[in-house]
């Protein structure tokens, strides 16, 4: 029976670890994605969950393991944010290249110096170019859903790709919220037995990880690409398959009442939440703003947020990471260019908030529209304006 | 008959790269890497086998007559066994 239940979000994301039955779980615990990793471990132990529980000395090492439990054919799991994330990057560009199907929540969290433990997306944009597929998420139910869907979406033999579920760290990972926690033995149905394709197993022999010379480098390059463009395919239908058994249905990009409206606030993770409470004032005070919302940063979905923005004139973007010295937000800079080439697109003005912890709340979503309509207005050609820093 | 290296495409790769051949590295010639390649005056050898030791690619074997030799398909021309043969049987000449 599915049980709503009032529970911290990451400690419902070791339930799901338990609920898709991983077989290998290499960790190694960092604020905010700690709770995690202490909740597996406790499952483990208390012979809950029969995983191998391996508690590594590093993310590099944590990676690395799950490289070699993948390779073996094992469901495998991880978790990290931050420093930890960055000190497994260069390991992400294997596990994406050799074609792993790694399953990976990550609680984001700045990146130091300063020192900062709080949420915001500076640690992902560092690894947006790794090759893995990348999903956002608005509350603990999404990130729960979407941790079972990782599975079902990595192992698909016409995908074969890490997933990371990406969590706002505290505002998601650390709040108590009530989830719908899907039932054992649906969960199962839905998904099926891990069966990697080509496995390290004695019997037929394989290598992994080979190198390539410049006469194929190329085409691995390609085959990688093309693996990861054509995963939305599959990503699209394991959410419609989700859909039917669960009832809740995601999509690469979410509109919310966006009829009619010529201005368009957009945001990606948990802010999502704040945004909609926004634009229904905004909307009861006369305004006709809507909220697109990226969930799936990787494979960028081209197609569908062209559609999603089709008719606005104003799109104004708040990112969670500011890509220094460059053009602002990361994530803004993508949809600009995603924009650029069609007639006519709307003017997309970029704004960076939201930083190492720090609130936007439901007035300054408000205070955003306003400023980025001024700013469209004006015919400004300014890359972005940092919101809310004091001078 | 399996496709020439530059005609590989990207759909002929097996899944992430993997090598379903094992051993299969030994049909990658290293020889063309080399710009000195090992020469032999045989009549000082003693056949210790210190050139097949020392040799980083292990591609120094045994010919027929006993004596050791490097197999050029793979020779990087390092010259690690001219360095090390105790009785001066090898030097390294320039390739052409």
């Amino acid at each position: 029976m599915t049980k709503r239940v009032g529970m911290e979000v990451s400690i419902a994301v070791g339930e799901v670890a338990k609920l898709v039955d991983v077989d290998v779980v290499a960790v190694y615990p960092i604020t905010p994605q700690t709770h995690v990793v202490e909740h597996i471990a406790d499952l483990v132990a208390d012979g809950e969950l029969d995983a191998e529980y391996i508690p590594v000395e590093s993310e590099h090492s944590a990676m690395s393991a799950c490289f070699g439990s993948a390779a073996a054919g094992a469901r495998t799991f991880t978790a990290t944010a931050s420093q930890g994330l960055e000190l497994m990057q260069e390991a992400l560009y294997v596990a994406s290249g050799m074609r792993l199907p790694i399953v990976m929540v990550v609680a984001n969290r700045a990146v130091s110096a300063p020192l900062s433990i709080w949420g915001d997306h500076s640690d992902v944009m560092t690894v947006r170019d790794t090759g893995w597929i990348q999903i956002f998420n608005e509350n603990g139910q999404e990130v729960v859903d979407n941790t079972i869907c990782a599975f079902r979406i990595a192992e698909n033999h016409n995908v074969l790709l890490p997933v990371m579920v990406h969590m706002d760290g505290f505002n998601l990972s650390h709040v108590i919220e009530p989830i719908l926690l899907p039932d054992e033995a649906q969960v199962r149905t839905f998904l099926p037995q891990n069966n990697y394709p080509l496995p390290l197993h004695p019997s037929k022999p394989v290598a992994m990880g080979d190198f390539a010379p410049p006469f194929i480098f190329t085409e691995a390059r390609w085959a990688h690409e093309e693996a990861l463009r054509a995963s939305k395919k599959v990503i699209v239908e394991v959410w419609d398959a989700f859909a039917k058994e669960f009832g809740r249905q995601y999509n690469p990009v979410e509109t919310y009442r966006t009829e009619r409206a010529k201005t368009l606030l957009f945001t990606m993770g948990c802010f999502s939440e704040t945004a909609m409470t926004s634009v229904d004032k905004m909307r009861d005070d006369g305004m006709e703003v809507g909220l697109v919302k990226l969930r799936l940063w990787r494979p960028f979905p081209f197609e569908e947020l062209r559609e999603a923005v089709k008719g606005a004139d104003t799109l104004i973007m708040l990112d969670r990471s500011l890509s220094t010295g460059g053009p602002g937000g990361p994530v803004c800079s993508e949809v600009r260019s995603a924009l650029y080439n069609q007639t006519p697109h709307p003017k997309v003005i970029s704004f960076v908030g939201g930083l190492g912890g720090r609130d936007v709340t439901i007035k300054d979503f408000e205070n955003i529209v306003k400023r980025g309509m001024e700013i469209a207005q004006s015919g400004s050609d300014k890359e972005f304006e940092i919101y809310g820093v004091r001078e | 008959m399996p496709k020439a290296d530059n005609e590989l495409t990207w759909r002929d790769l097996e899944i992430g790269g993997i090598v379903t051949t094992p051993g299969s590295a030994a049909a990658y010639r290293t020889g063309d890497w080399r710009s000195q390649r090992p020469e032999y005056d045989f009549s000082r050898c003693i056949k210790c086998g210190m050139c097949q030791m020392y040799c980083p690619e292990g591609c120094v074997k045994k010919n027929a007559d006993g004596y050791f030799e490097a197999d050029l398909y793979h020779c990087k021309g390092c010259g690690i066994c001219a360095r090390e043969c105790p009785v001066w049987v090898i030097s390294m000449k320039e390739e052409a």
